[in-house]
């Protein structure tokens, strides 16, 4: 029940409907070679099964998907897991801009560093939760209006030992959801009103839970992630606009 | 004593109570969701508090004998041309509260009516005028990208197209129904445009609070939307409809997003827009992946690429200066419609401000966008769907005239189910049950009824619209699209009516 394409001559409509075909065919382990820069690989798709991707993915990845998993070894271009439904996608290297905008459902795990405007209004319904966790850096807007859903940003494995773990305004508008942070960031850096806690024996449980398949899924050594703290940045009010009309 | 509260001293309205005819049932007590009147049990008597009433004569329109009148309070301010009283009130108001004046429905300013400044050609004599009660008349339009030309092949002696035409949407009548969300208005107005939308052969539009488990059914009369805040959107619900439309902007509120309160969030809006009971439901400014019409083309092909390029992707936005330039990216950018609201366009929640300043008229627009894709050898490639303000068939047709395939009606649809305009939508109290998903509130408008007067007003519309084309001679509504020369102006300038392209009245 495999398919194995190269996809290098082939345009992205064609990628996604020879996997939609054989999604159809009963088919769930695929392979795809020679991948570069194909967008929306796996848009839409809503069956669990599994994808493996050499190369370097296109523009929004498992868009709109609903229950694929896909493994990408390589880097991946903007807008990966976009209104992500459910599923989840393993990046082996960088990501791009806006990963899982407004995502309401299952994981994103990034081996290394992430663009700018992640997990922006990421949400959570129910037993609903998306989570995204990124091993090395993230830039500006990280979980901005966020509503739902957890971050995780680990800061270690980046390509960019200058760069501070996450970019400015972290967090703006958020009024649900939790980020996590290994080490510490510039109160500066937070959006309006946002303070850092230190975690709760909860927290600790969710982080190892979450992390322990994260570890799993990059060959890491868990106790090494922990040997640094974590910081944690929940909503200050979960109505930042409450109190802004007069009526 | 406290702090004085000035905007609580001056009331708009005026309650007015005749003795004579009041039978003391109560039921204006009941009917008012303001609170404005007021059963004293010791007393025996019916009061009134005239700060409160909003003025949406629900009370006088219930009350069984007539005894209640409303009207505007009688109590004037000193006249003076520049301090009106909406001035005096709106200063008052956040002086007391600091805040973000807050308001409903679309462009209360009276900044000029093209529309009202635009007459409609007729026959006369020398071509005489079809009669639509005689001869067909059409009124379908389809909507969507339209090829440059067709390549035939000869297959076996019989003649076939090379390659199948794109989805197009046919519409009976070109008069659909503006994006409302599930949450602003309630599942029965909601049911009532669905059900409406089939039997009309048009299309209603979800707005961005998702889609009712009960309305899936309607699938093929229906537009959902795709707005920043992605409520409510999974694969399920973009593949529910025949169309998906990206909101960038909207008429009422250029350049901000959304806004439901959480008390408006309630079990069922929680479900169908997937976010916890009581908690705000906030729509950003910008969707965080466009910041250009690059990026606006990625979301566009990867909704066609999810929904497997069987649904038309529209996009809208607000009517703004640069509205032509924008609109000629969105068709470049793959748009099979643009969908233009206007500076008039209503909403259910909008800073006062942005209601009223913000963008321009519909009528500038529509002629600006259709122009700009004509000179650009565009415009086949999509469909104008003009909205905001459109009051009567004869904005209708103008607006097609002035090179809209199809409008939007929002305002007009609420009236028609019992809105009166009392612009205080965002409260979620409705005394008519549109606005509003308060379980008691909404039984005031079951949804047949909606149904029904959505249906009439829209059938009639559709009757006049082709009266009009009849008198013109025409027997089609594609024969008057972007049709200036059946327009004429009355008292625009020269520079009104480069841009409508359209004559002055007498000019020939
Ligand atoms: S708010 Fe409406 S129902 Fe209440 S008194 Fe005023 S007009 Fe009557
Ligand atoms: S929908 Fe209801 S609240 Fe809104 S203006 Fe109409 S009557 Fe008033």
């Amino acid at each position: 029940m495999n398919l194995e394409l190269n996809v290098h001559t082939l345009h992205y409509s064609q990628v996604n409907r020879i996997l939609r075909k054989a999604i159809e065919e009963g088919k769930v382990n695929f392979k795809l070679y020679g991948v570069n820069g194909h967008r929306y690989l796996a848009a839409g798709i809503s069956k669990k099964v599994k994808i493996e991707i050499y190369g370097t993915p296109g523009l929004d990845l498992g868009a709109f998907m609903k229950g694929p998993e896909i493994i990408v070894y390589g880097n991946s271009q903007d807008g990966a897991g976009n209104t992500m439904d459910d599923g989840k996608i393993v990046i082996h290297g960088m990501g791009g801009d806006v990963i899982g905008y407004g995502m309401r459902g299952g994981k994103i795990h990034l081996y290394s560093d992430a663009g700018y405007r992640v997990g922006i209004h990421m949400k959570a319904y129910m037993d609903k939760v998306p989570v995204i966790i990124i091993g090395g850096k993230a830039g500006d807007f990280l979980g901005e209006y966020m509503a739902g859903g957890i971050i995780i940003l680990l800061g270690m494995f980046s390509r960019y030992p200058e760069k501070p773990i996450a970019g400015l305004f972290l967090g703006t508008g958020m009024h649900g959801g939790a980020i996590y942070i290994r080490g510490k960031v510039k109160e500066s850096f937070l959006g309006a009103g946002l303070k850092p806690y230190p975690l709760t024996s909860e927290d600790e449980k969710l982080l190892e839970t979450h992390l322990k398949e994260y570890c799993e899924d990059f060959n890491l050594n868990l106790s090494e992630i922990f040997k640094a703290d974590f910081i944690k940045i929940i909503p200050y009010t979960h109505r930042p606009y409450g109190k802004l009309y007069a009526y | 004593m406290g702090t004085p509260q000035f905007s609580t001293f001056y009331p708009d309205f005026y309650i007015e109570r005749l003795e004579n005819r009041c039978i003391k049932c109560k039921r204006c007590v009941k009917e008012c969701t303001y609170e404005a009147h007021l059963w004293d049990e010791k007393k025996k008597i019916l009061k009134e508090d005239h700060t409160k009433c909003i003025g949406c004569h629900r009370c006088e329109a219930m009350c069984p004998t007539k005894a209640i009148i409303i009207k505007p309070h009688p109590s004037q301010f000193r006249e003076h041309a520049n301090w009106t009283p909406w001035f005096i009130k709106n200063i008052y108001k956040q002086a007391d509260q600091g805040g973000v004046l807050l308001t409903s429905t679309g462009c209360a300013v009276p900044i000029k009516n093209y529309f009202d400044h635009l007459v409609l050609d007729a026959c006369q004599v020398t071509n005489p005028p079809i009669d639509p009660l005689r001869e067909p008349m059409e009124l379908r339009t389809y909507i969507g990208s339209k090829p440059s030309g067709i390549e035939v092949e000869e297959v076996n002696g019989k003649f076939r197209l090379k390659k199948p035409l794109p989805p197009l949407i046919k519409l009976e009548i070109p008069v659909m129904f503006a994006a409302m969300s599930f949450g602003a208005i309630s599942l029965h107005v909601h049911q009532g445009l669905a059900r409406a939308a089939r039997d009309l052969g048009t299309l209603y539009n979800t707005g961005e609070g998702g889609l009712h488990a009960s309305l899936y059914e309607y699938g093929s009369n229906t537009i959902v939307q795709c707005a920043s805040g992605r409520f409510g959107l999974h694969v399920d619900y973009l593949n529910a409809g025949v169309a998906i439309e990206i909101k960038i902007g909207q008429g009422a509120k250029p350049g901000i997003g959304g806004h439901l309160p959480g008390e408006k969030v309630t079990e069922e809006i929680s479900k169908t827009r997937m976010i916890p009971v009581g908690s705000d439901a906030l729509s950003p400014a910008p969707h965080h992946d466009i910041y250009s019409i690059e990026d606006l083309r990625g979301l566009i092909f990867a909704l066609k690429e999810a929904t497997e390029y069987k649904k038309l992707v529209f996009v809208k936005i607000a009517a703004v200066h640069n509205v032509a330039a924008i609109a000629s990216g969105i068709v470049r950018a793959g748009a099979d419609a643009v969908v233009i609201d206007g500076l008039k366009g209503g909403t259910g929640a909008a800073p006062t401000m942005f209601r009223d300043y913000i963008g321009i008229p519909i009528e500038l627009a529509i002629s600006a966008v259709d122009k700009r894709l004509r000179e650009e050898g565009l415009r086949h490639m999509t469909s104008i769907i003009a909205s905001g303000g459109i009051r009567c068939s004869a904005d209708v047709v103008k607006a097609i005239a002035l090179g809209a395939d199809a409008v939007y009606i929002g305002t007009a649809a609420l009236i028609a189910v019992g809105c009166s305009m009392c612009q205080r939508c965002y409260t979620g109290k409705c005394p008519w049950g549109i606005a509003t998903n308060n379980p008691e509130l909404i039984k005031r408008l079951p949804p047949e009824v909606a149904y029904e007067k959505i249906y009439n007003l829209v059938h009639a519309w559709g009757h006049e619209i082709k009266e009009m084309l009849g008198a013109m001679g025409l027997n089609s509504i594609e024969s008057l699209r972007g049709n200036r020369d059946k327009l004429r102006a009355v008292g625009l300038t020269k520079e009104e009516m480069e841009i409508l392209e359209v004559k002055h009245a007498g000019e020939v």
